[in-house]
């Protein structure tokens, strides 16, 4: 039974471009108004642009089916979910709504800083739909899970944001909705917080709720979510299973050119002593995977004619970071070679780089010292994360994720007391 | 737990929107305990400021109109009886007409985050000024006390006085809070509407003041502002026969409330749905 139903959801917005001041004014809109009622339509009056923030948007969505919607900044997203949180107004279409829905648009709505944790719980959970009665019986947990008991008698404003963000969370954690909309609160609070409240979502969803869930962490929407909507520019331009959708997500949005090539020498980059013949990362990719993540294998496949008569050449490869900086640094062996076309190829392991954006540069050297040339930012690729038995969805940090043995054994156990 | 189905299209209220507010009375009552909690908050005299205001507005009025401009009142009312009288109802009435003007956008941050209906607002808002009001109509008994001033049974339609000032802010309010959304203008206009009204309002001086003076120009206009009716009444209702009463004035009142308060809650009705693309 489809719980959601959403018909040719569009959303317009008038944006006024008035020259030098900002907002309306009563006066403005007099003035204006009069202007035109003398006839005179002055040529700084206030010009209007339409803009669809969504447009004609279909879908549907199933009991307990965890959905998961992803895009870019100013895609729809939150628009989508302002309009079936009953928050804004659609310009055309129509939703449908089957049962008791809570949104969390944001962490601690309505949060007074003046108010003291205890209030401040009442006032949220009524905000957020719940009764008198509801609250006072999920009190204790609420205040347990935020872990904030030595607090409640304390203003909010005196709270540590961590302590803010935890006690906003463990509110909307304990509402009993049918339907949960939820934009981006993962994206708050420390590590340890996450993955408590990751998982209190799991167990709701657990229970055969519907869950529809806005992020930027494509590996929480992954873990968490069973389909996924795709949006970009208003409309939604995918949707079905997950790991399909952003698979198609990731390929769209990255930057990534593995492979670059010139049939003749006339046309390829380089100079007079080398010319570059082809450059290309060739991924690896295990069954059913079109992207590049922290387990993929890849091969740099690297081609060049040498225009020289007995030089001493090596190979030097740069693998950078977005920011420029080097990671690592191979070389190859110098070794003399004639005029030629010559290949070379370097493997760079899976379970190696960390999740992120890198650029490769590549470097002709002779007599180990004079570059002759250097290709920089050949290649450009990015990693996404992946992860397995880890309910942690935060940023892992460092360049490289290298798994180097590390073995971990019980030395004395204690026998248990119970 | 009862399914029902919900349906979002443009221009469509809530179909249930009367119910819909009544589920939400918890809200409204938190809103208001929110308000009133946060009023006195970190203040060192706290509820103190509820009584100051009213007693400090009263004293310079009985300085200034009584006994400099000598304004007379009404015979066998002490003045800063009459004055205080009309003091509590008028600030009730502006504070909360006040309030509600300004609900909506005090409450921006909501209207951005969760959907209700949005009339909680402007309700809750006025849960202060109702303290305040109980707080200087204690004040009122106190002096009536001092004076040795004994109501007699027209007290008993002090209710119904209440209600109509509480009203006559709604029917004013109202309108001013959607307008608010779009047009900040109004935040500038409030202040400067309840400062004339202080002035053009019977609050240091009787009607019988204006009454005597029927054949001036003016004089009809007088009787066409709607909290005339209003502070006339509730000063009848408190102090008797002796104060001045007009009834054709309260009938007057009471149609334009009642009329402005219908055209107020349509207009706020319709702009509701659009408040959060304007804020």
């Amino acid at each position: 039974m489809s719980v959601i139903s959403v018909e040719n959801i569009s959303k317009q917005y008038i944006i006024d471009h008035q020259k030098g001041k900002g907002g309306t004014t009563l006066r403005d809109v007099i003035t204006e108004n009069l202007k035109s009622l003398v006839g005179k339509k002055t040529k700084t009056s206030i010009t209007h642009e339409e803009f669809w923030a969504l447009k004609d948007v279909n879908f549907s969505i199933e009991q307990g089916d965890r959905v998961g919607i992803v895009g870019h900044n100013g895609a729809g997203k939150s628009t989508m979910l302002k309009i079936l949180s009953k928050i804004i107004q659609p310009t055309t279409g129509t939703v449908r709504i089957r049962g008791r829905v809570a949104s969390l648009l944001e962490v601690g709505t309505g949060f007074h800083p003046e108010l003291t944790g205890r209030e401040n719980i009442y006032l949220n959970g009524s905000l957020l739909g719940m009764s008198r009665t509801e609250i006072r019986k999920q009190f204790d947990a609420i205040v347990a899970f935020a872990g904030v008991e030595k607090f409640l008698d304390t203003p909010v404003k005196r709270y540590s944001s961590g302590m803010y963000v935890r006690l906003g969370f463990a509110i909307s954690a304990h509402l009993d909705p049918e339907i949960m909309i939820v934009d981006e609160v993962l994206a708050v609070g420390d590590a340890e917080f996450q993955k408590k409240s990751l998982g209190k979502m799991r167990d709701n969803s657990a229970s055969g709720r519907t869950i529809i869930f806005v992020s930027h962490n494509l590996t929480a929407v992954q873990a968490l979510c069973n389909k996924t909507l795709y949006f970009e520019k208003g409309r939604l331009i995918e949707q079905g299973e997950t790991n399909q959708v952003i698979a198609s997500y990731i390929s769209k949005v990255s930057k990534t050119r593995l492979l670059r090539q010139w049939d003749t020498p006339e046309e390829a980059p380089g100079n007079d002593l080398v010319r570059i013949r082809r450059i290309e990362l060739v991924p690896e990719y295990p069954d059913n995977l079109t992207h590049i993540d922290v387990r993929t294998p890849m091969t740099l496949q690297f081609e060049f004619w040498n225009q020289m008569d007995n030089a001493n050449l090596n190979l030097s490869m740069h693998l950078n970071s977005l920011t420029g900086e080097c990671i690592f640094n191979v070389g190859t062996q110098s070794q003399p070679y004639g005029k030629g076309l010559i290949a070379a190829e370097c493997t760079i392991p899976g379970y190696f780089l960390n999740d992120g954006s890198y650029t490769i540069s590549m470097m002709v050297v002779k007599d180990t010292v004079t570059p002759l040339y250097v290709m920089e930012e050949a290649i450009t690729f990015d990693v996404e994360d992946y992860r397995e038995g880890i309910a942690w969805y935060g940023k892992w940090p460092g360049y490289v994720r290298p798994q180097f043995p590390f073995h971990i054994k019980m030395l004395e156990p204690v026998a248990s007391e119970q | 737990m009862q399914t029902h189905e919900v349906i979002i299209q443009p221009g469509r209220s809530e179909r249930h929107y009367w119910a819909d507010l009544w589920r939400n009375r918890e809200l409204m009552y938190i809103l208001s305990m929110r308000d009133v909690s946060v009023r006195y908050k970190q203040t060192a005299l706290g509820t103190a400021w509820g009584l100051i205001r009213p007693l400090t507005t009263m004293l310079i009025m009985v300085f200034v109109f009584s006994k400099i401009a000598k304004l007379p009142p009404d015979p066998g009312v002490p003045y800063p009886l009459m004055v205080l009288g009309g003091i509590t109802v008028w600030t009730f009435f502006s504070t909360a007409f006040t309030q509600i003007s300004n609900s909506v956008t005090l409450n921006s941050n909501l209207v951005t985050k969760v959907y209700f209906p949005r009339l909680i607002m402007p309700i809750s808002a006025v849960a202060v000024s109702f303290v305040d009001f109980l707080v200087s109509l204690g004040l009122f008994i106190l002096l009536a006390i001092w004076y040795q001033f004994i109501p007699d049974w027209h007290l008993l339609l002090l209710p119904a006085f209440i209600v109509l000032a509480l009203l006559a802010s709604f029917a004013f309010g109202l309108f001013f809070a959607a307008v608010n959304v779009r047009f900040r203008d109004i935040g500038q206009l409030i202040p400067f509407v309840v400062q004339v009204g202080f002035y053009v309002c019977p609050i240091a001086y009787s009607s019988r003041l204006v009454a005597d003076k029927a054949d001036e120009w003016w004089a009809p206009f007088y009787w066409l502002n709607p909290m005339v009716g209003i502070i006339d009444g509730f000063r009848w209702a408190l102090l008797g026969e002796r104060a001045y009463f007009n009834p054709k004035s309260l009938l007057i009142s009471v149609s334009i409330v009642l009329v402005c308060l219908a055209l107020s809650l349509y207009f706020f009705r319709k702009r509701e749905n659009t408040f959060v693309d304007d804020i």
